[in-house]
């Protein structure tokens, strides 16, 4: 099967965005392909590379960037709902004229093109949110 | 975009959150414009405290609201992306106290079972 995964909700917040981790992680060693994952709403959040949780608790960030460069992910952040929240990666931050980027490994910045898609290009777009 | 030539297929924008308050609803129309682009058979559910996204008479600039940009206009626009099929849940408008004189478009209005079937028909549905 081939999903595409939606994530909604930012991490620590709320259990969206582990289960969305855990079902990914799950699908792949399963043996099913995933197309896509697209961060979307505070599910932008997940991407932040400045993110620095405890140290006795996951780290949301490291583990999406982790399974990303295992089984070559693609995540992909939206670029109009990562704008309003401040989350650049370098190419934005120079382009609007900031100092910094914050984009973690393993994720890049578009359009919400690539949610539609993913959409169409799936078999099953599994949305995970509140 | 690599857009699959010939492919199309149905997909529902399933909208439950009031317009304001949290950014859910304006983010689903924002996802709802792109997607018109791509040429695929859209619908629009609203259900729950989504139905208010599509009222009428929304204030909020800062002298009579919230002093949040009113983007309900939006929804009258959609015709002309090709997206017509505009649904509401029968139950939450009357919990409301809601008719479709209230709205800003026209609608079609569904009970449970319908509600049901019409998610039971897509290959997509898009939750917000």
């Amino acid at each position: 099967m081939k999903f595409a995964i939606l994530v909604n909700e930012g991490p620590y917040q709320h259990q969206a965005s582990d289960s969305a981790y855990q079902f990914t992680k799950a699908a792949i060693e399963k043996g099913h392909d995933i197309f896509r994952v697209f961060f979307y709403h505070d599910g932008v959040n997940n991407a932040s590379r400045l993110t620095v949780p405890p140290q006795d608790d996951r780290h949301i960030v490291n583990r999406w960037s982790e399974l990303a460069k295992e089984h070559n992910l693609d995540l992909v952040v939206c670029i109009a709902a990562a704008q309003r929240r401040g989350m650049l990666d370098e190419k934005e931050a120079n382009r609007q004229g900031k100092d910094a980027n914050n984009i973690a490994e393993g994720f890049r910045i578009s359009g919400l093109g690539q949610l539609i898609e993913a959409g169409i290009q799936s078999e099953r777009l599994v949305v995970f949110g509140d | 975009m690599m857009e699959e030539e010939g492919v199309i297929k149905k997909f529902l924008y399933l909208n439950r959150k009031a317009p304001y308050g949290t950014v859910y609803a304006l983010e689903s129309l924002e996802v709802i414009l792109v997607g018109a682009a791509f040429e695929q058979d859209v619908s629009l559910a609203f259900i729950d405290d989504g139905i208010y996204q599509l009222k009428k008479n929304q204030q909020t600039s800062v002298s009579s609201g919230i002093g949040v940009k009113d983007f309900s206009k939006t929804y009258r626009a959609l015709e002309g992306y090709d997206v017509e099929k505009v649904y509401v849940d029968k139950k939450s408008m009357e919990e409301r106290g809601l008719t479709e004189d209230d709205l800003l478009v026209d609608i079609e209005v569904l009970d449970e079972a319908q509600m049901a079937e019409l998610m039971e028909q897509q290959d997509v549905v898009l939750s917000f």
